[in-house]
């Protein structure tokens, strides 16, 4: 501890003697001795992996004498098998195209057997050619590290592992939400002699079962029967409720075609199955289509739906009231307006639900409302169902996130023979 | 799709010289191949390429199936070849992608006329009467290694990583790019490779072949390459006095002669 002889400074006071005192201990610590016991290992390898010099540390760590390695071993012996195969795939090619290469995770084995987890960092040393010399590596015991990397590595899986399966969910229950719309909503609409029809069906939310509802069946040889409706309320109560109210009308249909009894039965069931809590109710228009001569003879009723809308062949189009009818299902029993027209060739018969006139434009954010949709409607007189109800999925696109309503949309007409005279344009 | 960026395809030398396609292996990406391939320019047309997956390649072209067996590496080889039309390809595959150009010189033959395989095996795992080197366990040690060595790569530098033409300087900054790979694909690119069992396939090869082997490789033992040699008649077999799995990065003026000499004599 203490310098014996001269000091070639002599201390002048007590207090710079100790600090001097310190000042000694750290020269002792020389180099070598740093090299030697320094907490990482150092290892020194010829290019072709030969190891020229190993530190006591490392040796230490490795359970196993100067003489055993320096010169016999190669840096690849120290590794594992899966190790040595990282190290020829990776590392090595790293540190040949870069000349360094750093923090990688390998095991290194010991000699009484085990393993001993490492951080490995390399870099080349040139001779004065350029040329590589040997490779200097730094090893750094880690244990504690990699067993926490483990630990995050295996959180990671779970979580991972957990997704998938959360993804797989999702798109399980999508397919069976998607079947069970379908269920709600004919695959396609059935030809209709004499006629043309054409519908769109608008969902708000893939993740959300809509409660609008619409159908198209025959009754008999000459009459066929529709309807078009809305659930109150969305999500898989409202798809229960629209499943039983078209089943109902369907079978109520058959039974008695008039389209006030049909509605009069769903409204029965309605607030039968819905009476002792939770109340269920819907708006709907059912109506009968039948062939009389060259026109087709409609008969429908409503029970609180917005009236159908009618487009002329003479270029008008005009709502066809039905004031008084009530929601289905709300009380025992309820009125439903009746109302009848008659359709020509080149007329079309609209229904729809709310979410067409409820949709909010501009920056007001105002109603689209049943003035704008009868002007719309107005210039779409001449064109057939399916063209109609282009037009109106266009207008429904146009809408962007003022639409947040699901919407059906039915169109019921009579084609015309000349469907392009062009003689009495509209205005 | 547009082959030559999903793969980044480069091209190199005289526009008539011979045709050789530089392969790389499981590991890193072509860069593998700098200390050859400038040499090799100055006389042949050296086209290089990244397997989807590794390198600067497309990552969104990645397919778990497809590129879970060799033959999806192979459609990348064969794909390149239409996409460039190349003709009369000498095909350098190192390592695994010795066997892959086996697999595509079998489906194109009227494409690929000689295989340079740079430290093949056809088969890494032990079996009755064959010796590869490696038993399963080995294999899921080195699964293992790639787990806990994310290399430089990460999700949020993987655009970096697959090519920004418009600030090439990003992709320089990166250390350990070369060998940066999604975790999830290299995992099944070594899953493809260590796995892999190619003895029958080597049996069709039918071109000129080189097996260029080194001295001391532990992922390809000189008892693998005399047994490739042996199987593809008429092929040669050349030992490089080199250590690692790596010549044409550890001893590349060898790596060079050796490749010369052999498409030499081809033509």
């Amino acid at each position: 501890m203490c310098r014996t002889g001269p000091s070639p400074d002599p201390p002048e006071g007590g207090e710079t003697t100790s600090t001097d005192a310190a000042f000694t201990a750290l020269l002792e610590d020389s180099a070598d001795e740093l090299y030697e016991s320094a907490p990482c290992g150092y290892l020194s390898t010829l290019m072709d992996g030969t190891i020229a010099k190993i530190n006591t540390t490392l040796l230490t760590w490795l359970g196993r004498s100067r003489e055993e390695v320096v010169g016999r071993m190669r840096f690849t012996d120290l590794l594992t098998v899966g190790g040595k195969i990282y190290h020829d795939t990776h590392f090595a090619p790293l540190l040949s195209m870069q000349g360094s290469v750093s923090g990688i995770a390998l095991d290194i084995k010991k000699a009484e057997g085990g393993r001993l987890p490492v951080l490995l960092s390399s870099v080349t040393k040139n001779d004065s050619t350029g040329r590589p010399q040997l490779i200097r590596t730094t090893v750094f015991d880690a244990s504690d590290r990699r067993a926490y990397e483990r630990e995050l590595l295996r959180e990671r899986q779970v979580a991972e592992a957990a997704r998938t399966q959360a993804e797989e969910d999702r798109e399980r229950l999508q397919e069976a939400l998607a079947v069970l719309q379908q269920s709600l909503l004919p695959a396609a609409l059935p030809p209709v002699p004499g006629m043309e029809a054409a519908s769109h069906y608008h969902t708000a939310s893939p993740d959300r079962l809509g409660g609008d509802f619409y159908d198209l069946f025959p009754l008999d040889g000459k009459r066929w029967a529709f309807f078009l409706g809305d659930v109150c309320g969305k999500g898989p109560q409202a798809a229960a409720v629209t499943s039983l109210t078209r089943y109902t009308l369907r079978a109520a249909a058959l039974h008695d075609p008039d389209p006030v009894a049909a509605l009069t039965t769903l409204n029965t069931v309605l607030h039968e199955r819905y009476a002792a809590g939770d109340p269920r109710y819907c708006t709907a228009i059912f109506g009968v289509l039948e062939q009389a001569g060259d026109t087709v003879k409609v008969e429908l009723a409503s029970g609180g739906h917005p009236p159908a809308l009618v487009m002329r062949q003479d270029g008008s189009a005009e709502y066809l009231p039905t004031p008084g009818g009530l929601l289905v299902g709300i009380l025992p029993s309820a009125p439903f307006t009746a109302t009848t027209t008659e359709l020509a060739a080149g007329d079309t018969l609209l229904l729809y639900t709310d979410g067409l006139t409820e949709a909010r434009i501009g920056e007001e954010r105002e109603l689209f409302g049943d003035v704008a949709l009868r002007d719309f409607a107005a210039d779409l007189t001449h064109t057939a169902p399916h063209e109609v109800i282009e037009a109106m999925t266009g207008l429904l696109n146009s809408f962007g996130d003022g639409l947040d309503d699901d919407t059906a949309l039915l169109a019921l007409g009579v084609p015309t023979d000349r469907p392009d005279t062009g003689s009495d344009s509209p205005t | 799709m547009d082959i030559v960026s999903r793969n980044n395809v480069t091209v190199t030398g005289p526009q008539d010289a011979p045709v050789l396609l530089l392969a790389h292996g499981f590991g890193c990406d072509q860069n593998m191949w700098r200390l050859v391939a400038p040499a090799l320019a100055e006389n042949y047309r050296v086209i290089q390429f990244d397997y989807v997956g590794s390198g600067r390649s497309d990552l969104s072209a990645w397919d778990a199936t497809r590129y879970a067996t060799l033959d999806g590496y192979a459609q990348d080889v064969v794909e390149i070849c239409e996409a460039l039309d190349l003709r009369e390809v000498s095909f350098v595959g190192h390592s695994v992608s010795s066997m892959v150009g086996v697999l595509a010189a079998a489906a194109t033959p009227d494409r690929i006329t000689s295989l340079i395989m740079i430290g093949p095996s056809p088969c890494y795992v032990d079996s009755p009467g064959y010796r590869g080197g490696f038993s399963a366990e080995d294999i899921d040690e080195l699964l293992e290694s790639l787990d806990s060595n994310y290399l430089g790569w990460s999700a949020t530098m993987a655009p970096v990583i697959m090519g920004n033409p418009d600030r090439p300087e990003l992709g320089e900054e990166l250390t350990n790019s070369f060998c940066a790979t999604d975790p999830a694909i290299a995992r099944v690119f070594a899953r493809a490779t260590f796995l892999s069992d190619s003895r029958d396939d080597l049996k069709t090869v039918n071109v000129p072949t080189l097996v260029l082997e080194c001295s001391q490789d532990v992922i390809a033992p000189r008892e693998v390459g005399a047994y490739v040699h042996d199987v593809i008649p008429g092929s040669r077999l050349v030992t490089l006095d080199a250590t690692g799995h790596c010549p044409q990065l550890s001893a590349p003026e060898a790596t060079l002669a050796a490749l010369t000499e052999f498409i030499g004599n081809q033509s």
